[in-house]
């Protein structure tokens, strides 16, 4: 049960790990602290009881308007024991930067790529830190909510469309 | 003054009339097609060119992956905004003549995409001569549009020697259409 996951973590990291709930769907989530889900990672990693060897979802959500303004979520899987575990961590918008856990699971690489794309979000120590998704001539991170939904950015001049009618419609064509 | 008589400009000759309506009809019956296939519309590109509805009945089957050697680019599915480059240099790089069908609703007006990412409509990079709309189309609506693509085949001026300059939209050039 994973239950025991959260007591195992708040008895090794008392004052980093914090607030053990219940999430959607009968998942165990609790909050970490920034400074130290490598080190909780790699916790979780190598310790036989737990043995999270899967991190199947890195991802970040943008509150705007609270402090801190992002958190990046960690879904962990056990294949060994069959257990998950979610992990969320608070991000500011003044210190956006976060340890990186690729050197605790490989695949984390372009999860976290992802995060720097679509939200700025920084990981320290990451092998390769570039965009993933967008390319290089893309200004901005569009998955913020401040970033505007139709904001795009064109890589080659459009031409006119003279000759057929596009009429009334959503997206403010009219 | 009756309206039916073509401007001067217009008219053409007897002969040329005929060889244009030889070389318009050898052309719509054995069109090579540039299937720059993205997304989802690609399945049904895939039936389109299976047995149950056969693309080869109208000379349509063989599809060339060298833009030179292709007539036809059939556009089909989502193209981003990254992929516009790639797209304006395919389509540069084919010869004339040259048409463009735009196969899916993504790629006739950027589909449901309404967002950062997508061109809202490849008419915003090539130009083109067919829109099939379908999310995605059913393979009778694709060769209903291939029907349609033949008879302006059919309906255009073909010269057996075409001395005209042929623009570079890259470096500025105006469409010839």
């Amino acid at each position: 049960m994973a239950k025991a996951v959260l007591e195992a973590l708040a008895a090794r990291f008392p004052g980093d790990v914090y607030e053990p709930y219940e999430g959607v769907g009968g998942d165990d989530c609790m909050f970490v602290r920034k400074s130290e889900i490598a080190s909780v990672c790699g916790f979780l990693k190598t310790e036989p009881a737990l043995a999270f060897n899967m991190a199947p979802y890195i991802t970040a959500v943008d509150y705007l308007g609270t402090e801190p303004r992002f958190e990046v979520v960690y879904n962990l899987l056990s294949t060994v024991h069959n257990h998950r575990v979610r992990l969320r961590v608070k991000v500011p918008e003044s210190d956006l930067e976060l340890p990186t856990v690729t050197t605790v699971w490989r695949g984390a690489n372009w999860f976290e790529r992802y995060c720097l794309d679509m939200y700025g979000i920084r990981f320290r120590g990451h092998p390769d830190p570039r965009r993933l998704f967008m390319y290089d001539e893309f200004v901005g991170h569009p998955l913020r909510k401040d970033y505007p939904l139709r904001g795009r950015q064109p890589l080659v001049k459009e031409r006119e469309i003279g000759d057929i009618y596009r009429g009334p419609g959503p997206g403010g064509r009219d | 003054m009756p309206s039916s008589a073509p401007a001067t400009s217009e008219a053409i000759g007897f002969f040329e009339k005929n060889i244009s309506d030889m070389l318009g009809w050898a052309r719509k019956n054995s069109i090579f097609q540039y299937p720059f296939v993205t997304a989802c519309c690609g399945m049904e590109y895939m039936s389109v060119s299976s047995a149950r509805y056969d693309i080869a009945r109208f000379g349509a089957e063989v599809p060339r992956f060298s833009p030179r050697q292709a007539d036809l680019l059939l556009v089909v599915g989502t193209v981003n905004c990254k992929q516009a480059p790639i797209l304006q240099r395919v389509y540069e790089q084919m010869s004339e003549p040259k048409w463009v069908i735009a196969f899916g609703v993504c790629a006739s007006s950027g589909g449901f995409y309404d967002n950062y990412a997508t061109v809202q409509g490849i008419d915003h990079v090539v130009p083109v001569d067919i829109y099939i709309p379908g999310c995605p189309p059913r393979p009778e609506q694709v060769l209903d549009g291939l029907m349609l693509l033949q008879r302006k085949v059919q309906d255009q001026q073909h010269k057996l020697i075409d001395r005209a300059q042929v623009p570079v939209l890259a470096q500025g050039g105006t469409e010839r259409r």
